[in-house]
């Protein structure tokens, strides 16, 4: 292939994909992957699929901000965490496939699973904006929630007795710190703006307040995989302590706590989702499978 | 007489990031291990400077096209996340080479320092010299560039913005 036109680099490559077009099934090829001693590989996968679900759902999320962000900057500053968010997101999810062992990869899990199979927490598939309904301040109070959370949790997974895990929280956690930076110097800008932007990222925490009571609820799943998975109870205290040194400074309060009602006790972790999870999915899935096989 | 020997690692090495062309990837610090096996065949190890780094493809095309190339009869490239790239495995030559194409390198970070991830609620106010006129007046205009691994800054002195490898 001579690559004398942009086109010609797209065509005959038989190992394309999805997600970027081209082969990251060859994602984990140096990483250990054994399976440690004693752990339950139907766990492990469920566990992989939670964080793989989390990461995959913002990123969608994040990347319908493209073209539509308030300023040029900031289109290209979500579309480039975005960018992050998939990254760990195929990694997890082809961790999460192979150690299922029945021949799912990246591209089959994210799209070709229906509503109840995703694992996702709600805080991640939640509308946040740029439709009708969200707001620029309630998709930065989301990631700010989100990205605490995530950093608190994968400074804890990089001693996951699982070497992928352990790799990809050792790395996606210096993204996450910059994502959490980001979302926090937003805040303060947005809180100690104008009286309009104060009202906005006031309204947008409030929005996504209800959601917070979740991230910090275990899933048997986590509990059964100890030295593995990081039991969520035990990050509270440190994601507070970052909205407390964020908050104030923005001239803003954490809203009271008002969790969202559970469907019988469960919720996204179960397969239990709200309702913009179905439009979240055909979206993200609508030409996967219109055109099953269909590379670019 | 001195016999040139011309290495698989010589031949990596002097393969180009496809996003800073003024690095190669031994100099980007990507190139992790480069394994000669009997048969010709290669082995190269790289690893991504971000999850979601496009690049990571396009680099292990590179590779395999360069190496094919030279003679080898078969490349086989492999990823390592472990341990994670920091902008501290870029090469003091590859610092130069930044700063020549107008591009601010990384500061080095050093050791990691154990401890919570710190928080900044202010961009920090890192000392980078614009590479053009060499002003350490410099002010960040969007934490993200063109690429994953750039900030956009502008420098106050000579007016001219420019991109900024940043530190992870």
């Amino acid at each position: 292939m001579s690559f004398d036109n942009a086109y010609e680099s797209l065509l005959g490559e038989d190992d394309a994909h999805w997600a970027f077009g081209t082969g990251f099934s060859e994602a984990l090829a140096g990483v250990d992957r054994e399976v440690p001693g004693g752990v339950d590989r139907a766990d492990l996968a469920a566990y992989c699929l939670m964080l793989g679900d989390d990461a995959l759902v913002l990123s969608q999320r994040l990347a319908e901000w493209t073209s539509r962000a308030p300023e040029l900057e900031e289109d290209v500053a979500l579309a480039n965490i975005a960018l992050d968010l998939l990254g760990q997101a195929r990694l997890l999810l082809t961790r999460a496939g192979e150690v299922e062992g029945a021949g799912r990869d990246e591209d089959a899990l994210a799209f070709l699973r229906d509503e109840r199979d995703f694992r996702n927490v709600h805080l991640a598939e939640i509308e946040c904006g740029p439709v009708a309904g969200g707001d620029f301040a309630t998709t930065i109070a989301r990631l700010l929630v989100f990205s605490s959370w995530k950093v608190a949790s994968y400074s804890r997974l990089r001693g996951s007795a699982d070497p992928v895990l352990a790799a990809v929280a050792e790395k996606g956690l210096k993204e996450l710190a910059y994502h959490r930076d980001h979302a926090a110097q937003w805040t303060v800008r947005l809180g100690d703006g104008t009286d309009e932007s104060h009202r906005r990222m006031r309204a947008g925490l409030e929005r996504v307040w209800p959601f917070v009571d979740e991230l910090f609820a275990p899933h048997a799943v986590e509990l059964r995989l100890p030295g593995v998975a990081v039991d969520p109870s035990e990050l509270r205290a440190e994601v507070d302590g970052v909205l407390d040194a964020v908050l104030p400074a923005a001239g803003l309060e954490r809203p009271a706590d008002v969790p969202a009602a559970r469907v019988n006790g469960r919720a996204g972790r179960d397969g239990v989702h709200t309702e913009a999870m179905g439009y979240l999915l055909a979206e993200m899935q609508h030409l996967h499978r219109s055109l099953p096989g269909a590379v670019w | 007489m001195v016999i040139a020997v011309t290495t698989a690692y010589d031949v990596a090495a002097q393969v180009r990031d496809p996003e800073l062309p003024v690095l190669t990837l031994a100099d980007l610090g990507v190139l992790r291990d480069v394994t000669e096996a009997p048969g010709g065949r290669v082995s190269v190890t790289i690893t991504p400077t971000y999850s979601g780094c496009p690049a990571l493809d396009e680099m292990g095309a590179d590779l395999r096209r360069s190496l094919l190339a030279a003679g080898y009869s078969a490349v086989e490239v492999r990823t390592s996340l472990s341990p994670a790239w920091t902008t501290d495995w870029i090469s003091e030559d590859g610092l130069r080479k930044l700063r020549e194409a107008g591009i601010a390198p990384p500061s080095r970070l050093g050791p990691k320092v154990a401890g919570p991830v710190p928080l900044n609620l202010v961009p920090p106010s890192a000392r980078v010299a614009c590479p053009r006129c060499g002003s350490f007046r410099t002010s960040e205009l969007s934490r993200f560039g063109s690429t994953a691994c750039k900030a956009l800054r502008r420098c106050l002195d000579c007016a001219e913005p420019f991109e900024h490898v940043k530190e992870i």
